[in-house]
């Protein structure tokens, strides 16, 4: 049975009526054509889903509206207008880190999940907060390199 | 009640339960893989991840209590929890799936690979379970019935986990997975020793994803003990030969049977010959 949900998206306040079981993932791409957030795995072994609900990482293809409801919800697209995502954004060029793309939006809001708590981390931190998002195509290390320099340059400015 | 229901505190949660089955749904990591993709949900469900009286953690009588909907992350947040616990949380899964994962969940899906039991298991952890009408305290040890099957009655919930702060265990802990985030254990070894002037005093030994429930065996644990220190090597054969007894791996797609036996005694005797006086 539907039920309405309401939750901040990116900002906005947004409201449907929905089945309160379905994913958050299906959400944001059909109903809101926010089709930033991929679906890799479906099951949250890949990461290419990730938001940030209430400031924290999550999969969406394993939370439930039920679950978003009252609760702000960040994706790919609203952190496009931030001044971190223009950072990582270069980082991740200059760095070599995107090659199809497809776990690129998931990847920064791993690396926007981390640079939020902890502006300054090691390398082990980096490797530990990227751990749950996979790319088939560029190996890791140009990923952790770019968001290695998203840190740096950050604390310099 | 059809469909999904979301109550406001933890009575109503159980007085529903108790009028009528329903599935319970925490963070859904592991329901959500399950069910998620199915489309209509047979029968009702009952969602009690934000219930307030299910998120605590405090300290009574020399106990920490821990709420059954405690994400991984909180507990691995809070400074209450002892580091001993800390450790298994801190190698499950991947820091998104921690954030939503509840320590209750993992513990009720009684997967024998959960990797939360067998260090609850071996600090003697008592679970508390509610239904409408009663409370009930049982040791997490004898929680998993089977795979798959939590000693959990109709209209019970788990809603805490009670771990006791004493004795400050000296704690090793190790995950045989196939990588370091989002895999299985092959095979889990807690141990836990308690020492003073260098000598061991007591010491807990448990063994996860080896056989359908945890290993644990108080005779070994008091054979290890009683023999004296440090441990000869043919002491740490026969130790060994006693725990082999016990373990009842199988072939899945994860590991082999005899992989799994051979790492988990290997993690023993080194625990016996070196980790324990460490
Ligand atoms: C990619 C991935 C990696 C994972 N890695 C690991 C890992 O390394 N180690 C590991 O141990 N697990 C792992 N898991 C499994 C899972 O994340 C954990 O078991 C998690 O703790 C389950 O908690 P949850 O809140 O999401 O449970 P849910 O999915 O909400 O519930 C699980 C089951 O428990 C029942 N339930 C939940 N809470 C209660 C309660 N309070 N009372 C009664 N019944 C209840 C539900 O009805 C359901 O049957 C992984 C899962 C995924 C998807
Ligand atoms: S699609 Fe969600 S983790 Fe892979
Ligand atoms: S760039 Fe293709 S999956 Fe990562």
């Amino acid at each position: 049975m539907d039920e309405t949900i309401s939750f901040v998206l990116n900002g906005k306040p947004a409201s449907l009526r929905t089945d309160p079981l379905r994913r958050l993932l299906d959400i944001l791409r059909e109903d809101f054509a926010l089709t930033g957030t991929k679906e890799g795995c479906g099951q949250g072994e890949c990461g290419a889903c990730a938001v940030l609900l209430d400031g924290q990482l999550v999969n969406s293809c394993l939370v439930p509206a039920i679950a978003v409801s009252g609760k702000q919800v960040l994706t790919i697209e609203g952190f496009r207008a931030t001044p971190r995502y223009a950072l990582l954004r270069a980082c991740f060029e200059q760095a070599g880190a995107v090659q199809c793309g497809f776990c690129t939006p998931g990847m920064l809001m791993a690396a926007e999940a981390l640079l939020r708590r902890n502006p300054a981390p090691t390398q082990d931190e980096i490797r530990t907060a990227l751990s749950g998002n996979l790319c088939r195509c560029t190996g890791y290390a140009a990923i952790l390199k770019a968001v290695e320099t998203a840190a740096k340059e950050g604390m310099e400015r | 009640m059809t469909g999904c229901c979301r109550p406001e505190t933890l009575e109503d949660a159980l007085s529903i339960l108790s009028r009528q089955g329903a599935q319970v749904l925490a963070g859904g990591t592991d329901w959500m893989v399950k069910h998620g993709q199915q489309g209509p949900h047979g029968g009702p469900v009952l969602y009690i991840a934000e219930l307030a009286e299910l998120r605590q953690i405090a300290v009574h009588g020399g106990e920490i209590h821990i709420g059954a909907a405690c994400t991984l992350t909180e507990l691995l947040e809070s400074p209450l929890v002892p580091d001993c616990l800390k450790q298994p949380l801190a190698q499950m899964a991947s820091p998104a799936i921690r954030n939503i994962a509840t320590i209750g969940g993992n513990l009720c899906n009684a997967s024998p690979a959960a990797d939360a039991l067998p260090m609850l298991s071996a600090m003697d952890a008592m679970l508390s379970l509610r239904s409408h009408k009663a409370e009930e305290r049982l040791p997490a040890e004898d929680f998993l019935l089977a795979p798959g099957k939590p000693r959990l009655a109709q209209g019970q919930l788990l809603v805490e986990i009670h771990v006791p702060l004493s004795p400050k265990w000296d704690c090793v802990y190790r995950k045989v997975g196939l990588r370091r985030a989002n895999s299985l254990s092959k095979v889990s070894f807690c141990a836990l020793s308690d020492k003073k002037a260098g000598y061991v005093q007591d010491v807990r030994i448990a063994f996860g994803a080896v056989a359908p429930r945890v290993v644990r065996s108080r005779e070994a644990e008091k054979r290890i003990l009683s023999s004296g220190h440090p441990l000869t090597d043919d002491q740490i054969q026969a130790i060994a030969a006693e725990y082999g007894k016990l373990l009842k791996p199988i072939d899945d797609a994860r590991s082999s049977r005899a992989y799994r036996r051979e790492v988990s005694l290997r993690l023993l005797k080194w625990y016996l010959r070196e980790g324990m006086n460490a």
